[in-house]
């Protein structure tokens, strides 16, 4: 059935078309020309932005700002930010990081939305339009609220360089190689203070509808050093507090049976 | 519902269509243009059947959006033969055995194309990569990686 597509200049124009229940963002597409094909009558309407500030990059000092429009082929193009390469290059083919972007990777439902998972390792910020004007938010509140505001205007991501880049660590867990779609992704941030891990921030993908926070992980690792004694209570703790799905690729159990070994590969740095 | 007038580039030469509100590139090219080598596969973006070229880069056709390639360069596989001679990677994508069904074989031959343009002399793991998003569903992958890795040393030969 054909959709009205309307195209805008101006974010608070975007905004305001997103008001219409049956009104969907179209980023890279690939969330929205898929349920398209797939027959979702509740598409009415598809609100593209052409906004330049959508697919810039800006720096200020340690704070990075990504434009909600920027490609994960255009963030493997950037060399500042090299801390995303190995999630953006993870997720789908060359074909699909044409398309995918940075701000349509937040609305992902599991078990895609690998950089969101990463983004929130990050402790990112999602800059969303609305009909009061932009405002930041913190991801993870985000992501707790997406599914309720299916309309949500993104339109940029912000997040600090991590410090060193041993202290930012990302793992897919896929079946297929060279790359599949998520058994579960791991990305984790581990400042350290002389030796030991200090405000560690630990994310999961396809451990619940979105993109989770592993607090009682996290917990466990404060003040640890990232050997086998130290990382052995965040590796117990590793399945709580998750909700993970049964699905195609892997079976909730089976996901959460598998998360503590993959954590602790990942905390220790050691291979698949 | 109106149609919206779009003009792109296909295949080296201008084209003006035609199009629904919210229709794919894909169905653009297969019902409006008449272009059939982008094969409908999944219609998810999974599939990379409907791989073809924008502006260089490998795009999934069905799941873009026809109105964003206004004004832009589309390739398809059927834009590959060079007058009444094969592409290189056709050919040697024939002489590997790379296809079977042949129904991958378009968006393969694009997506190594789009390898090729910019990496003319791809290492395997290379070559891997840039069919990942592909599904051969008979091959196996081994004869279009061969195919592939082929037609970049023959063309490195003829540069020698």
């Amino acid at each position: 059935m054909p959709v009205t597509v309307k195209t805008f200049a101006a974010p608070t124009e975007a905004a305001a078309a997103l008001n219409d229940r049956s009104a969907r963002y179209i980023g890279g597409g690939t969330l929205l020309m898929r349920a398209l094909n797939e027959g979702d009558v509740s598409i009415g309407t598809i609100v593209r932005l052409e906004d330049r500030l959508l697919t810039q990059v800006r720096t200020n000092g340690a704070r990075i700002t990504i434009g909600a429009g920027v490609t994960l082929s255009q963030i493997l193009r950037e060399r500042e930010l090299s801390f995303l390469h190995a999630p953006a290059r993870l997720i789908g083919g060359p074909a699909v990081r044409t398309a995918a972007t940075v701000g349509g990777n937040l609305f992902a439902p599991a078990p895609y939305g690998d950089l969101a998972v990463a983004l929130l390792a990050l402790d990112a910020t999602v800059s969303v339009m609305s009909g009061y004007g932009a405002r930041d938010v913190a991801l993870e509140e985000f992501l707790a609220s997406r599914d309720r505001n299916p309309g949500a205007l993104v339109l940029s991501v912000a997040c600090d360089r991590p410090a060193a880049p041993e202290t930012f660590r990302f793992r897919k867990v896929a079946r297929v190689r060279p790359k599949g779609v998520s058994v579960l992704s791991i990305a984790a941030s581990l400042p350290a203070v002389g030796g030991r891990v200090s405000n560690p921030r630990i994310a999961y993908g396809a451990m619940a509808p979105t993109a989770i926070r592993a607090k009682a992980a996290e917990r466990a690792l404060e003040g640890r050093t990232l050997d086998d004694s130290g990382v052995a209570g965040a590796v117990a703790a590793a399945a709580e507090g998750t909700s993970a799905v049964t699905d195609a690729i892997a079976s909730a159990w089976y996901r959460r049976e598998v998360v503590g070994v993959h954590l602790r590969r990942l905390l220790l740095g050691q291979g698949d | 519902m109106a149609k919206t007038p779009l003009q792109f580039r296909h295949n080296g030469r201008e084209v003006a269509i035609f199009v629904d509100g919210g229709m794919s590139l894909l169905s653009a090219l297969r019902d409006e243009v008449g272009d059939h080598s982008p094969k409908f596969g999944c219609g998810q973006g999974g599939c990379g059947a409907c791989t073809v070229l924008i502006d260089g880069e490998p795009a999934l056709s069905c799941i873009t959006l026809a109105e964003t390639v206004a004004g832009k360069l589309i390739e398809t596989a059927d834009g590959l033969k060079i007058g009444p001679e094969l592409h290189p990677l056709q050919t040697a994508f024939m002489d590997s055995f790379a296809a079977q069904c042949g129904y991958c074989t378009p968006g393969m031959l694009m997506a190594a194309k789009a390898l090729f343009d910019r990496n003319p002399d791809p290492t395997r793991v290379e070559v891997v990569e840039a069919i990942s998003g592909n599904i051969c569903r008979c091959t196996g992958y081994e004869p279009i990686i061969n195919a592939i890795l082929a037609a970049a040393a023959r063309r490195s030969e003829r540069r020698a």
